[in-house]
């Protein structure tokens, strides 16, 4: 996609700055005259959306370090001075507490998004992968950050996760003692996770600038999947892109607001409101919204190792994905079988995510016993959570590898403008 | 130097002695590497707990607080630590399920010191991921952990769910019938 620019110096002083260093130029040729697919559809605005996600986590974090003390005596009291005493220090808590959730909800539209365009394909690889790498500094980021305000969720959170180390055989206790710095998550711990929590989000920026880079050597994927092939099936970013990314950021930032403004908590637990007591457990632990489907694959496997595996091979299949797919048609638009399986696969992902929040022994009906196999009863959510595993798995084990081979596909247009000019040229 | 090289070479070639520059090269690559791997170390161990941490003294505990039939958890190494006093009917029930079908099969009395069967002193940590289980809890009458579902007997050993060893007996003594010395 890149290649000639058409920049053109208009004063002298950008004549004069372009020689020295080509800035403007670059500004110009990635985000004014850049050729973007003439069919994009508002899926593609979540790329945008992440960016100002980022930005503002950003920002409202570096204020809030300005009022938080990171410390195990302090940690939770200067929290609570940012909420009541703080100018507006509520506001930025809850931007930033919000925010968090805000730009998961929108990494994963972003994901699913690729997930159904095939947007990983070839030769999109690298680019899929930069993705993951974002998304895994990102859960690391948000971990650390929920561990900083030290309350209980905090502090069991903290005990829970580094504990999953421990699984690991031989340098499984080694290993967390040296997470920890002592012999229980302790002040050494809360430090060293807000020293990284400072850090990973500038290293998220770092691979965001690949990940665009990266984009722009490839160029973007688009809903049908087909390469741009004319000027007729591109049209400059600025102004298709920019007021098509600017009016969803607007939308998404009523969204924010409405949580930030009407239900700030609504995403977070109360118990987290209580400072941080390593003698005592919250009687219901859960993690934050957005790891609860890894959370129930680590329950569904009732050995400590092989969940622990389980719950870090899920992530491990997206990095496969480019790998694992062997469809030669990119877009699901064009494949009807796997359409269906991925619907249901966002289903199942959903229903991970349920059962991640609820008891592993609790019934999904109410007030009925089955049998009981493996010592829980069939009717419960351990159970469930095993069924939708097992098809998590299996969707990117099986169903891509194996329907990539054997789906009959729908013919895929020759090029991304002849779709629309037929459907104009019938209508006319 | 000079005149001695004049019309002495044959082939005024650069580096005319490759094995003498490739071990230049070499030799200077891997001190600096070495170099750098030592200076890793360091900033690896920093992570690891400074002497104040590990110097963390043992502690002593009066048993006399404890009622039949009650816990105490105390703070033991920045952890949570059980002192269950154990009726006899609770120590009864753990014994006669010494051979049970378990995970980490153990002994009752492997458990607890000789003549003290009432005293059970464990680690309060969950063996599975660390959260702290609840007294009384579970099918076993031991324990039960809040967070996976483990299930612990009144000898703190597991009995259901994903962890997989018993609670942990720490090193003690007992000082006197009334006192003993953790750590």
């Amino acid at each position: 996609m890149s290649g000639h620019s058409t920049y053109q110096p208009k004063t002298g002083f950008e004549r004069w700055l372009d020689a020295r260093l080509p800035i403007v130029r670059l500004g110009y040729d990635s985000f004014v005259d850049y050729p973007t697919p003439r069919n994009l559809n508002y899926w593609w605005t979540f790329g945008g959306i992440l960016s100002l996600c980022l930005a503002s986590q950003l920002i409202t974090g570096i204020i809030l370090v300005m009022h938080y003390t990171p410390s195990a005596q302090g940690a939770f009291a200067s929290v609570e001075h940012i909420m009541r005493d703080v100018n507006y220090g509520w506001l930025i808590r809850y931007m930033h507490a919000n925010g968090a959730s805000m730009f998961f909800i929108a990494v994963y539209i972003h994901m699913l998004r690729g997930l159904y365009y095939g947007s990983y394909k070839a030769p999109r690889e690298v680019l899929w992968l930069l993705g993951c790498v974002i998304y895994l500094l990102m859960m690391a980021t948000a971990f650390m950050g929920y561990v900083l305000p030290w309350g209980q969720m905090s502090f069991h959170g903290a005990v829970v996760i580094t504990n999953l180390f421990g699984a690991l055989p031989l340098v499984g206790e080694s290993i967390t003692t040296w997470l920890w710095g002592g012999f229980a998550v302790d002040n050494p711990t809360l430090n060293r996770f807000f020293s990284l929590h400072y850090l990973l989000p500038f290293m998220i920026a770092g691979v965001v600038i690949l990940h665009i880079w990266a984009l722009h050597v490839v160029g973007q994927n688009n809903p049908t999947g087909v390469d741009p092939k004319s000027k007729a099936d591109t049209v400059p970013f600025t102004p298709y892109a920019t007021v098509k990314d600017g009016f969803a950021m607007s939308v998404f930032l009523i969204l924010f607001a409405f949580f930030v403004f009407y239900m700030p908590n609504a995403l977070g637990h109360a118990d987290n409101y209580i400072e941080a007591n390593p003698l005592v457990t919250p009687s219901h632990i859960v993690p934050e919204w957005y790891f609860l489907p890894f959370y129930a694959i680590l329950r569904a496997v009732p050995d400590k190792l092989m969940g622990v595996l389980a719950m870090f091979g899920a992530i491990a299949c997206l990095f496969a994905l480019p790998w694992l797919d062997t469809s030669k048609v990119r877009s699901m638009r064009y494949r009807p079988t796997a359409k269906i399986y991925f619907l249901f696969f966002v289903v199942v992902c959903c229903i991970l995510g349920l059962c991640g929040a609820k008891l592993p022994d609790d019934p999904v009906i109410p007030h009925l016993t089955t049998f009981s196999v493996m010592g829980s009863d069939l009717n419960s959510f351990v159970w469930l959570s095993r069924f939708a595993a097992l098809y998590y798995f299996a969707f990117f084990l099986v169903v891509l590898p194996v329907l990539g081979l054997v789906e009959k596909t729908l013919p895929v247009p020759d090029s991304i403008a002849s779709p629309a000019l037929s459907a104009d040229a019938k209508k006319g | 130097m000079a005149d001695t090289a004049v019309g002495a070479t044959t082939e005024p070639e650069h580096g005319s002695d490759p094995s003498r520059r490739d071990f230049i090269h070499i030799a200077a690559v891997a001190a600096a590497a070495g170099g750098a791997a030592t200076l890793v170390w360091p900033f690896i161990d920093q992570m690891n707990p400074s002497a104040d941490t590990r110097a963390l003294a043992s502690t002593e505990f009066d048993l006399t607080k404890v009622a039949e039939g009650q816990q105490v958890t105390i703070k033991w190494r920045g952890k949570p630590l059980f002192v269950r006093n154990r009726t006899k009917a609770e120590i009864a029930k753990a014994v006669k399920d010494d051979h049970a079908d378990m995970k980490d099969p153990a002994t009752d009395a492997s458990r607890v010191k000789p003549g003290k069967a009432q005293w059970l002193i464990v680690g309060g940590n969950c063996t599975h991921l660390g959260c702290v289980p609840t007294f009384g809890g579970g099918e076993y009458g031991g324990w039960f952990c809040p967070c996976h579902g483990s299930v612990y007997d009144t000898s703190g050993r597991i009995r259901k769910g994903p962890a997989p060893k018993n609670l942990v007996v720490p090193d003690y003594a007992f000082l006197s019938d009334t006192k003993v010395k953790i750590g």
